[in-house]
């Protein structure tokens, strides 16, 4: 087993990240080109990873499967980004953005990493904006913000309902720059198929062009892999399509560690589904939950419209059951909230699977103006979706799988246990413990790539003995040829399955066994069924065309493969972890009004799985969480 | 629903395509325009035939992938959405559908309905930025800027780079593309110390890329997803004119590259 070692830096917690910083080795301008740094991803933490990087001197390759890096997923994300700048004067705080986010991770995540992610939270907020971001703004010309879930102040930045983008396109023009000034090798339309170690260490990868599908090798001095959630394990959900956990499973089989698999965020507000042909789900902004109220029907069965449904007869359930958040109750929370009005046979919409988000009230207090202007586009994505009006009857919506908390285990310095192998945004498992705060994901890709990476690479560089390996070496060419072997392989089944179809049924399995609540006897099933797929997968499945032709059901094929690995091991995770707490609602342990019931004494560790090959179980590393400042108490948002 | 779809289909850049038919059979009017061409191709893949090969990703309208031309429309029949979002109750039942590229000598096709867009990445590399490295900015609210200048300023920076607006334009320009950048980075601020420099290095290299230029159809206006403005053309125009002006009495480096 591996002994884990988080290398948190000593000292009182506010000063940690401080004398880290003072502390740790430096590479001088000079040297800093000789070494060369691979990111993969080009989201909101690979494109302001590889910019900084290339800003301070390093050569950089940036790799990512879309035709452009401004594509990246990061992109999609709607609501905003936190910082603990307390422009409102409502009370917030560095010290309090750790706090809610620590609480809001239900104390499952690292102690040391939170604070300083809302350390440098206020940092993003000012390099963003001298980019060019144009953030909300009040008439004065000072910057507005909204509120999220799981906060009782408003220090959410937002760029209408296209925060993401907006972001995206910021760390995307930082990149561009750089991509003109030679400093960065941009190469798109490229997926990273393996990992390279030499001696131990990180050293390189091997991709697939997707145009012409040749197999090619690129070694470096350090490989940083922003390669984004595994959410589409489950097949249906918000991600884009093209999303993939291929780069971190790689990196896993190659000996990093995975960690807490089974914390997967289900987002309370999505569209609901509406056929078996759906590709993906679309998300309807936390921000709406400011201003929309969430409701059922009192009575199970209540078929009526909805404007049909007197006040008295409808269950604001959210408001009813956590008054003092309300609405903007945590997504975990929400979602199961949201499960069980829906299980009591309360649901709203053809399926019975949704509930109510109400605007009426707002449009009354605030004018369709208003609304409009803070929330017009997100109106306009669910008409162009539903074909409904949500200006004039309420929207209907439904949890979705949306973001995973889980990855590759890193240390304080975001080195994953294989030196070298660096792991920066949601590829990562450490800031968000079992759930995520609304307008996290980006504040945390960014600070990770602007303001964390940037530093803690230089440390491990200068004291790395430079080699930097030629592609023509064993470890390349053996990576190489076991690459070409599986696609070989893949594409030589013929059988008679399409990727999809298994792809679809993989998904089923984990959302009925490992989606919103989990049980013992689900997660045993679940653990029997996945590898009799995976079997069907290798025995039966169909892949028509060429290796070196651009061939998107290879490319697909290739992903899905690996989530039917990857598919059991959060299951083992869900079920290895006898406790719930946050996302990971195990039903076995909650309370009697169905909250989650943490057990401190037994499971106060992030789960890191280590793999051990084909035909052994992988082993369970336990890092356990030392809460110095706060202590660990019940989650209430009552 | 059924229909006939008729699909571009090319093996790669080097070879000729031609329009082949393929049937759409049992359609949901809800399904989106990309899920009824992945239902197409789970049945060509279980016929063992190749499948349409297309772009696309978020499949939400924001990512910018998607880029067909469907009836000879740039993102198909509906105003303001992308392909992924045109859904099947936009079309009459039996009805044929022509589905086909993005069209441009600057986009050359790779496969099918896929194709290169990379030159607009080209634009942006030699000056669609503010040179600011990480770690050096002042207090985000040191610099007030008005509610109204940074609406308009995301009016234009919500462009998704689909290039739908060169497909659509009959001389393939990618003036739309490039207006907002200029315009987004031109009107804060921020932008205003390389605002010269960035109009130039942009425009010289769209020229460079086989871009066309602009003679005020707005086609581009017409079919762009996120309905930014062709005025910002007319703004472009006069930037680049001032910004030549002002190039012929100072002595400045083409490049914006070097920040």
């Amino acid at each position: 087993m591996t002994q884990l070692d988080a290398k948190i830096p000593s000292g009182p917690l506010a000063q940690k990240w401080d004398r880290h910083r003072a502390a740790i080795k430096l590479v001088s301008p000079t040297n800093k080109r000789k070494f060369e740094i691979l990111v993969v991803g080009s989201g909101l933490a690979g494109a302001s990873a590889a910019a900084t990087l290339a800003e301070q001197g390093y050569s950089v390759k940036c790799f990512c499967f879309q035709d452009s890096p401004r594509r990246a997923h990061s992109i999609a994300a709607q609501g905003g980004i936190n910082a603990a700048k307390n422009y409102q004067n409502d009370g917030d705080s560095i010290y309090r953005l750790f706090y809610d986010t620590i609480k809001g991770g239900d104390f499952r995540s690292r102690e040391a990493n939170v604070y300083r992610l809302a350390q440098v939270s206020v940092n993003i907020i000012d390099h963003c904006v001298a980019q060019g971001v144009p953030f909300a703004r009040e008439y004065g010309g000072l910057l507005a913000n909204r509120s999220f879930g799981g906060a009782q102040v408003s220090r959410t930045f937002y760029a209408r309902g296209a925060t993401g983008q907006q972001l995206l396109l910021g760390a995307y023009q930082a990149l561009s720059r750089q991509i003109g000034l030679k400093q960065v090798q941009m190469i798109p339309r490229a997926d990273m198929l393996e990992l390279v170690l030499v001696d131990g260490q990180a050293k390189g990868i091997v991709v697939r062009d997707s145009v012409t599908g040749k197999i090619s090798s690129h070694s470096g001095d350090a490989v940083v892999l922003a390669t984004g959630g595994y959410g589409n394990v489950f097949n249906l959900s918000t991600y884009a399509r093209g999303s993939n956990a291929t780069a971190i499973w790689r990196a896993y089989k190659k000996g990093a560690l995975f960690a807490n698999p089974c914390f997967t965020q289900i987002h309370p507000t999505c569209i609901p589904v509406s056929g078996d042909y759906q590709s993906k789900l679309t998300l309807m902004s936390e921000s709406l939950r400011n201003d929309g109220r969430c409701w059922v029907p009192k009575k199970a069965g209540d078929k009526r419209a909805a404007d049909a449904i007197p006040e008295e007869e409808r269950d604001y359930y959210l408001e009813r059951l956590y008054p003092s958040y309300g609405n903007l109750a945590p997504r975990d929370i929400s979602s199961r909230a949201a499960k069980r009005v829906c299980d009591e046979g309360r649901g709203v919409g053809p399926s019975g699977l949704g509930v109510y988000l109400d605007f009426s009230d707002a449009l009354k207090r605030l004018g369709e103006a208003t609304i409009r202007e803070r929330y017009g586009n997100l109106f306009d994505i669910y008409h162009e979706i539903t074909g409904e009006n949500a200006y004039q009857a309420p929207m209907r919506i439904y949890p979705a799988i949306h973001y995973t908390m889980g990855g590759l285990w890193v240390d304080y310095n975001l080195m994953s246990n294989v030196p070298g192998l660096f792991v920066v945004g949601e590829a990562n498992f450490s800031d968000h413990g079992a759930n995520r705060l609304g307008a996290s994901a980006l504040m945390q890709g960014l600070a990770d790539g602007y303001f964390v990476l940037p530093y803690t690479i230089g440390h491990y560089l200068a004291g790395s003995k430079k080699v930097k390996p030629s592609v023509e070496s064993a470890e390349f060419r053996q990576a190489e040829s076991e690459t070409e072997a599986r696609i070989a392989r893949l594409l030589g089944i013929r059988g008679k399955r399409t990727v999809s179809d298994i792809h679809k049924q993989l998904g089923k399995i984990l959302w009925e066994n490992c989606g919103m609540a989990r049980n013992r006897q689900g997660l045993q099933d679940a653990l029997q069924k996945i590898p009799a797929l995976r079997e069907e997968f290798w025995g039966g499945v169909t892949v028509p065309g060429e290796g070196k032709d651009l061939n998107q059901s290879l490319e697909k094929a290739l992903r899905v493969a690996d989530f039917l690995e990857l598919g059991e091991l959060l299951c083992r995770d869900a079920l290895a972890r006898e406790e719930s707490c946050g996302c990971h609602l195990r039903e076995e342990y909650q309370t009697p009004e169905g909250e989650c019931k943490r057990n401190d004494e037994e499971y106060a560790y992030a789960a890191a799985w280590q793999y051990a090959g084909e035909t052994s179980a992988p082993v369970l590393c336990k890092e356990p969480l030392i809460y110095e400042e706060l202590p660990m108490a019940t989650r209430s948002y009552k | 629903m059924n229909f006939t779809l008729r699909v571009w289909r090319q093996p790669n850049s080097r070879t000729p395509g031609r329009l082949e038919s393929y049937p759409a059979r049992n359609i949901d009017p809800n399904m989106s325009f990309l899920e009824m061409l992945d239902v197409v191709n789970e049945q060509l893949t279980l016929e063992n035939r190749e499948p349409i090969a297309f772009d696309h990703d978020c499949r939400e309208g924001i990512c910018g992938m998607c880029s067909l031309v469907i009836d000879g429309e740039a993102h198909g029949p509906e105003e303001r959405v992308t392909s992924c979002q045109i859904y099947m109750r936009s079309f009459k039942d039996g009805a044929t559908i022509t589905v086909e590229p993005f069209r441009s000598k600057a986009f050359p096709i790779l496969k099918d309905l896929i194709v290169d867009r990379s030159a607009l990445d080209r634009i942006i590399q030699s000056g669609g930025f503010i040179s600011v490295n990480t770690g050096q900015a002042p207090d985000a609210n040191a610099l007030p800027i008005g509610k109204d200048l940074a609406e308009q300023a995301f009016d234009v920076a919500h462009c998704i780079g689909c290039g739908a607006c060169v497909a659509a334009c009959k001389n393939a320009s990618a003036m739309l593309f490039v207006s907002a950048k200029v315009t987004h980075l031109g009107l804060l601020p921020q932008g205003q110390p390389e605002r010269d420099r960035r109009v130039r290095a942009m425009v010289s290299t769209m020229d460079a890329e086989h871009f066309g230029n602009c003679t005020n159809q707005y086609e581009c206006e017409a079919v762009c997803p996120k309905g930014i403005s062709a005025a910002n053309i007319a703004r472009l125009n006069r930037d680049y004119a001032l910004a030549s002006l002002k190039g012929m009495f100072t002595k400045k480096s083409e490049s914006a590259g070097g920040g």
